[in-house]
C-alpha cells in the first residue's frame, strides 16, 4: 500500500461568507501525477492552497506528509499562479531562484555555495540560465514561468505544486515541458492546477475535478461524467493532435 | 558654501542630514517595495499624538513619542494583516486621530511650547549633538537589523506567499518592519519634521527603484540620492534664506521630475529591429 503524502478530509471552506469548498476529500499517493481541473472561480487553486497551509480550513482537516501543512511546506515545490505580479521589483532572476533555497533561521547576507551550485543546475535544466544577471522584469513569460518553476526545484522537493504552470509556455513547448513532467515524476510527486485540457494526454496518473464540490478519479482517463459532474453542464472535449485517446468514447449529448 | 561649515549648527545640520538620509535609504526601500507609503505616512502623523502626549504628561520626549509610536504601529500591523482590504481607511482614520489628538493635547498643556509647523517641517538648524548620537546608534541598529534578515525581507517583500512557504517568519518581519518604521520616524521627526520623514522615506527610493538591480543596491542608490537631495536643499536654504525642511522637500521633487523624464527618454524604442518593446 503506497503512502498518502497529502489527506483532505472533508474540507469546507469559504470566502467573505461565501462557499468556495464543501465537503471536499482527497487523498494523494506519493508519486502520483494529480491534475486538478475545474471551472474559474470552482475552487481548485484554493483547494492547493489549502493544501499548502497558505488558507485555513473552515471544518476538516488536511495533512501534508502525515503532518500540519505550515510545519513540512519547506519540503514541497510551488508554483504559484500569478508570475507577472511586482514585475518592477530590483530583483535578478538568480536572486528569485536562490529564494528557493531559504531556510528557517538563517541570518546575514549570503547564500552558500551549495546554494549557488543548487540555483545553476536547475537554471540549466530549465534552459533559462544564460538570462541569470536579468532583471526579473526583463523577462518574457515563458522565461519567466520557466524561472519560477527552477525556484520551485531548486531545494529538491519531494511534492511539486503547479497552479496553471503551463499558462505562458507557447503551445510548442508545452510537449517538451509535459516530458520534463514526466521526467520529474519517477521521483517527484505532482499535483498540477490546470485549465489546459491538453496536459490530461500525458503522464497523467489521476485527476481531481473540482467545482465547490471535489470528485477525485484514480486514472488519468476523463470520462464525460466527471467533466459534466464538475462543470455542471455539459463540455464536450477535444483532444487534437494527442498521442492517446484521454476521453472514452461517447454517444453526442 | 564652504563657509557656512564654520557654524556648529551648520556641521551638525550636515552631519544629521546624512544620518537621516543613510536610514531613510534602507528603511524606505522597504516601505516603497512593500507598498506601504500610506502605512509610513499614517505612523509619521499619528507619531503626532505621541509627542502631545509627552508634553502634556510631562514624559521625556522620546520616551512618550516612541511608545506613542510604536503602540499606534503596532494597531496599524495588525489591522492590515487581519483586514486587508479594509486598510486603507482603517490607517486613515488612525493617521488622523493621532494628529488631532497631539494637537488638543498641546493645547491642553500650559507654557510656551513648540508649534506645529516645527514637527512638521523640522528644525535641521537647531540639531543639538547629543542628538546626532542618539541617532547614529538608531543608524547602526536599523542597519544592522535588516541586515542581518536582508534575505529574508528580500523574499517577504518579492512574494510573500512563497517566502512563507520556505519557512521565512512573514507575519513577524512585516510587525518588525512596522516598528522600524515607527522607530525612524521618532529619531528623525523632531531633527527634519513628519513630512521630509515621509518625502525621504518615498522619493529616493522610487526613483532608484527604476535605475537598480537589488534591492540592495537600491538601498544604497536610495540612501545616496538622499543625502544629496538633503545637502543640495541645505545649501539652498542657506543661499535664499528659506524654511530648510521644505527647501529639502523641493529640491528632492524636482530630482524626482528629472529622473523621471531620464528613464523616458533612456525607454524611448530605438529605430533598429529587435528592441524588446516594453508593456503598454
Amino acid at each position: 500500500m503506497e503512502e498518502a503524502i497529502i489527506e483532505v478530509r472533508d474540507v469546507w471552506f469559504s470566502f467573505n461568507g461565501h462557499p468556495v469548498l464543501r465537503e471536499a476529500s482527497l487523498a494523494v499517493p506519493q508519486g502520483d501525477f494529480l491534475v486538478i481541473i475545474g471551472p474559474n472561480g470552482g475552487g481548485k487553486t484554493t483547494l492547493l492552497k489549502l493544501i499548502l497551509g497558505l488558507l485555513k480550513p473552515d471544518r476538516g482537516t488536511v495533512r501534508l506528509f502525515g503532518r500540519s501543512p505550515e510545519r513540512v511546506a519547506h519540503r514541497i515545490g510551488y508554483v504559484p499562479q500569478n508570475v507577472h505580479v511586482n514585475k518592477t521589483f530590483p530583483v535578478s532572476v538568480l536572486d528569485v531562484v536562490l529564494m528557493g533555497r531559504l531556510r528557517k533561521g538563517r541570518g546575514w547576507l549570503y547564500h552558500t555555495r551549495k546554494d549557488r551550485s543548487a540555483a545553476q543546475a536547475v537554471l540549466e535544466q530549465m534552459r533559462v540560465w544564460e538570462h541569470r544577471d536579468r532583471r526579473i522584469g526583463a523577462l518574457s513569460g515563458g522565461e519567466l514561468q520557466r524561472v519560477f518553476i527552477a525556484r520551485a526545484l531548486v531545494s529538491g522537493p519531494e511534492a511539486l505544486f503547479l497552479d496553471e504552470a503551463m499558462a505562458s509556455i507557447d503551445a510548442q513547448s508545452r510537449g517538451d515541458f509535459y516530458d520534463m513532467l514526466k521526467e520529474l515524476n519517477r521521483t517527484v510527486t505532482i499535483i498540477a492546477v490546470s485549465h489546459d485540457m491538453m496536459i490530461l494526454s500525458s503522464h497523467v496518473k489521476s485527476v481531481a475535478c473540482v467545482n465547490r464540490e471535489l470528485y477525485h478519479h484514480h486514472s488519468g482517463e476523463l470520462t464525460q461524467t466527471m467533466i459534466d459532474q464538475a462543470y455542471h453542464c455539459p463540455v464536450d472535449l477535444v483532444a487534437h493532435g494527442v498521442a492517446h485517446r484521454v476521453l472514452s468514447r461517447h454517444g453526442g449529448n | 558654501m564652504w563657509d557656512a561649515l564654520q557654524f556648529e549648527f551648520m556641521r551638525n545640520a550636515v552631519a544629521a542630514g546624512l544620518l537621516v538620509s543613510l536610514v531613510c535609504g534602507v528603511i524606505g526601500t522597504l516601505v516603497v517595495v512593500n507598498r506601504i507609503v500610506f502605512l509610513a505616512g499614517g505612523i509619521a502623523h499619528a507619531a503626532y499624538g505621541g509627542i502631545g502626549l509627552a508634553f502634556f504628561m510631562g514624559w521625556p520626549y522620546l520616551a512618550g513619542t516612541l511608545g506613542f509610536s510604536l503602540g499606534s504601529a503596532g494597531i496599524m500591523a495588525a489591522v492590515t494583516l487581519r483586514y486587508r482590504h479594509r486598510a486603507d481607511a482603517m490607517v486613515g482614520i488612525i493617521w488622523a486621530v493621532g494628529m488631532a489628538a497631539g494637537v488638543i493635547l498641546l493645547d491642553l498643556t500650559p507654557g510656551y511650547h513648540a508649534d506645529l509647523m516645527s514637527y512638521l517641517f523640522g528644525s535641521i538648524l537647531a540639531v543639538p549633538s547629543s542628538d546626532l548620537w542618539q541617532m547614529g546608534l538608531l543608524a547602526i541598529l536599523l542597519i544592522a537589523v535588516v541586515a542581518y534578515d536582508y534575505q529574508d525581507f528580500l523574499a517577504m517583500s518579492y512574494d510573500d506567499e512563497f517566502a512563507r512557504l520556505r519557512g521565512v517568519p512573514v507575519t513577524f518581519l512585516y510587525c518588525l518592519l512596522m516598528g522600524m518604521i515607527a522607530v525612524t520616524v521618532v529619531m528623525i521627526i523632531r531633527v527634519v519634521g513628519l513630512i521630509l520623514v515621509i518625502a525621504l522615506l518615498t522619493i529616493p527610493p522610487f526613483i532608484a527603484e527604476k535605475f537598480t538591480g537589488s534591492l540592495k543596491a537600491m538601498m544604497a542608490v536610495s540612501s545616496i540620492l538622499s543625502a544629496l537631495f538633503t545637502l543640495t536643499g541645505l545649501w539652498f536654504s542657506y543661499l535664499l534664506n528659506l524654511t530648510s525642511g521644505a527647501t529639502i522637500i523641493l529640491v528632492a521633487a524636482a530630482g524626482f521630475v528629472i529622473a523621471a523624464l531620464w528613464e523616458r527618454l533612456r525607454r524611448r524604442p530605438a529605430p533598429s529591429a529587435g528592441t524588446r518593446s516594453s508593456s503598454p
